[in-house]
């Protein structure tokens, strides 16, 4: 029992590599992420959240909101749609082939595959990617999360359960601020089953003056003050709403690459 | 000179009551915090009106009440009297830990009253502002630094399994607290480095260094109680590398949106916990297997094996929600919570309760107020933690699976938790009422002691000069 020192000094060696592995190895290949290119576009990704948004994540932080929300979309993987976008000078010859392929839901080997055979025959193709799993059937975002969207954030909210929904699009998939701020003063009047307490303390209740206030919210009768009062947000609701607006991660990137929907034609 | 071991537990004794009865008060502070916490998914709409029992308060602040307010100290201060006890050498300079220990008391209250204000970090587990973190950084390391003087100052070179597990428990603190608050606090990384850094400081925090503080603690009581020799030297020694290589790096959960590597690396380290696992099975049966000490009466032997058991069955479950396909539906969900929650309190709280009813008595020298209340304490928590994680287990895993289908409103995914969330707030009950009992005993020591250090200073006082003293 005379090896003390030895002991140590492994356990010591042990303690720097984890330190190594997960301190020093993330922040040498991500501490100095930049901006990258938005895929099919001159953009870049991400710009830093507006003013009111930054102000809002602050709101965010202070209130514990990650207790209950994540910020992390998940993806299964990819699957892949081949779109005839021009049949060509044979169209017949090209249908034909269509009727013998499977063109939907399909793998990136088996798009490539069936890709080429039409270009073959003197169509053209685009192949459309569509990201699976359960966060993306379910609305929550249109691709999985990744490190470019938190790049300007501090502190990074991620997050690690679902008592509520993922928050990581919510701007997109809730675009409404109105809804935003009857949501934090009374969850249940825009979501029947939420469990989500409510935050009238971000919100003020007072006494209707010679004109009502722009902010009033427009609350179902079983939520509304007593007549005469009007429940206007703080401040801080309006910097969190603003925040939660600003969380749109929904362009198409290297890392998550997807085909967005084609604009709604007038 | 032989220094006898009554010297020792009374060299101990003013640090062990300031540790131990911070630790009581947190511990029933954090219990009764988390019960308000549990109480807002039965009633929401009551917790609007103030921001102060907002549930995005109340839990972290919970959690790390019980963390820091209790298990650390705690740890802290069995280490402190383990290390007197096995180098048959009093603590010297116990002024300076009982300093420490009230600035680390000070710490926690200004964490916790930073996060109800608002000044949290926003990092699980390290959720306290900078005022709190320096405070508990710097008591720590006089605390830690006092029994590593101890330590060094020992009277055998040799070295026992408790020794390595605490020496590394009482390094690890200051490495990744340090490391956390600079870089997510002081001088913060960008992006997604900051969650990465926080997950890998809350591992090696909750996990690893209740698991090295709580193992040291067990593997010194286990063999002393049962009256068996520890199984083996050389299978604590596999079992404190393993646990330390493989508890040690993990933390980033899988899908995590950070570079591939890191939650595989994590998932790996946390399937091969299943090695120290293993080995740290076959050291406990094989240490109390044929023990003809003290039978399991509900006192400290009991609650250190139950502890050991917990500390096991807890690893396991990281074990499990690693398995591929299967971490998908654990992740998110209150798995993760009943995970901890065995480690914190099943495992390190129910063995820290063990060392401290036994330590105590021997340090102050006056017995517990109501020795019988042990019991029931031991049977309160227990079932406690037991109804807590077998109901959040269960019910992980079914909203787990309701998460992982589409066709399922999320709305349905949480109603589904309501039936577990109610029995999870009865363990919670348990758990206070335990707590509650735990500290009535330790405050009523600390008021027993305090009696008696009162009349003696008064006998001393009042008393007649002696007639040698009157002619000198």
């Amino acid at each position: 029992m005379k090896n003390g020192f030895a002991i140590f000094l492994t356990a010591f060696l042990v303690l720097v590599t984890s330190w190594t592995a997960f301190v020093l190895g993330p922040q040498l290949q991500l501490g100095r992420a930049r901006q990258v290119a938005v895929l099919n576009s001159s953009d870049v990704y991400p710009t830093s959240r507006p003013g009111e948004a930054a102000q809002g994540l602050v709101v965010y932080r202070a209130n514990g909101c990650a207790a209950c929300h994540t910020e992390q979309v998940q993806q299964d993987g990819v699957v892949c749609d081949v779109v005839l976008s021009s049949a060509g000078k044979n169209p017949s010859v090209v249908s034909n082939l269509l009727a013998t392929l499977k063109l939907s839901g399909i793998t990136e080997e088996a798009a490539l595959a069936a890709g080429d055979k039409i270009t073959a025959a003197g169509g053209k193709v685009e192949t459309h990617i569509i990201p699976t799993g359960p966060d993306i059937a379910r609305g929550w975002g249109l691709r999985h999360s990744v490190a470019e969207d938190f790049l300007y954030d501090n502190p990074v909210q991620l997050g690690s359960l679902r008592i509520g929904p993922d928050l990581a699009d919510v701007g997109r998939r809730l675009p409404d601020a109105n809804w935003q701020l009857l949501h934090l003063y009374a969850p249940k009047s825009v979501a029947k089953d939420s469990l989500m307490p409510p935050f009238r303390y971000l919100f003020e209740t007072k006494k209707i003056g010679a004109t009502p206030s722009p902010d009033a919210l427009n609350l179902p009768k079983e939520f509304a003050p007593a007549d005469g009062y009007e429940v206007v947000p703080k401040p801080e609701a309006k910097h969190l709403a603003a925040y939660l607006l600003s969380l749109h991660a929904d362009v198409p990137l290297y890392d998550a690459p997807f085909t967005p929907a084609a604009p709604a034609k007038p | 000179m032989t220094v006898n071991e009554k010297q020792i537990d009374t060299s101990c004794r003013v640090p062990l009551l300031v540790l131990f009865g911070g630790a009581a008060l947190w511990l029933v502070v954090g219990s009764l915090l988390a019960l308000a916490a549990s109480l807002t998914f039965h009633m929401p709409d009551k917790f609007g009106d103030c921001s102060w029992i907002t549930y995005g308060h109340l839990q972290p602040a919970a959690d790390d009440a019980l963390l820091y307010g209790f298990c650390i100290p705690a740890g802290l201060g069995v280490a402190l009297w383990i290390f007197a006890r096995l180098g048959q050498t009093p603590l010297r300079g116990a002024l300076v830990p009982v300093v420490a220990a009230h600035l680390w008391n000070l710490g926690v209250l200004v964490g916790l009253v930073g996060i109800f204000a608002g000044d949290s970090t926003g990092f699980a587990w390290l959720e306290f502002p900078r005022g709190g973190s320096a405070l508990l950084f710097f008591s720590y390391l006089l605390i830690a630094l006092w029994a590593l003087m101890n330590f060094s100052g020992r009277r055998e070179g040799g070295t026992f399994p408790s020794h390595w597990f605490l020496v590394a428990a009482l390094f690890l603190f200051p490495w990744v607290y340090s490391t956390a608050n600079i870089l997510l606090v002081g001088w913060p990384v960008r992006g997604v480095v900051q969650a990465v850094v926080a997950w890998w400081a809350g591992n090696n925090l909750v996990f690893l260094w209740t698991s090295l503080a709580g193992l040291g603690a067990s593997f010194y009581f286990l063999p002393k109680m049962s009256g068996r020799p520890l199984h083996s030297y050389f299978y604590a020694l596999f079992a404190f590398w393993t646990l330390l290589i493989f508890g040690s790096m993990r933390g980033v959960p899988v899908g995590a949106p950070v570079p591939a590597w890191l939650p595989a690396l994590s998932a790996m380290n946390s399937l091969f916990l299943i090695v120290p696992v293993i080995a740290i099975t076959v050291i406990g049966w094989k240490t109390v297997r044929d023990a003809t000490g003290p039978e399991c009466k509900g006192g400290s032997y009991c609650m250190i094996e139950f502890g050991f058991v917990a500390f096991l069955l807890s690893a396991l479950l990281l074990v499990t929600s690693a398995c591929p396909h299967f971490s998908r539906i654990t992740q998110f969900t209150w798995f993760g919570t009943a995970q901890t929650q065995l480690q914190l309190y099943g495992f390190f709280a129910i063995t820290m309760f063990g060392a401290i009813y036994y330590i105590l008595p021997r340090a102050v020298g006056i017995e517990f107020a109501f020795p019988k209340l042990i019991r029931v304490q031991h049977w309160f928590a227990i079932l406690g933690v037991a109804i807590f994680v077998v109901a959040l287990v269960v019910g992980g895993v079914e909203q787990g699976l309701k998460l992982q289908d589409p066709r399922v409103a999320f709305a349905d995914s949480t109603k589904t938790m309501l039936p577990f969330l109610r029995a999870s707030t009865t363990g919670l009950l348990c758990i206070v009422i335990a707590n509650l009992m735990f500290a009535l005993n330790v405050f009523l020591m600390i008021a027993a002691w305090k009696w008696s250090v009162a009349k003696t200073v008064f006998a001393f006082v009042i008393s007649p000069l002696s007639k040698t003293e009157v002619k000198a």
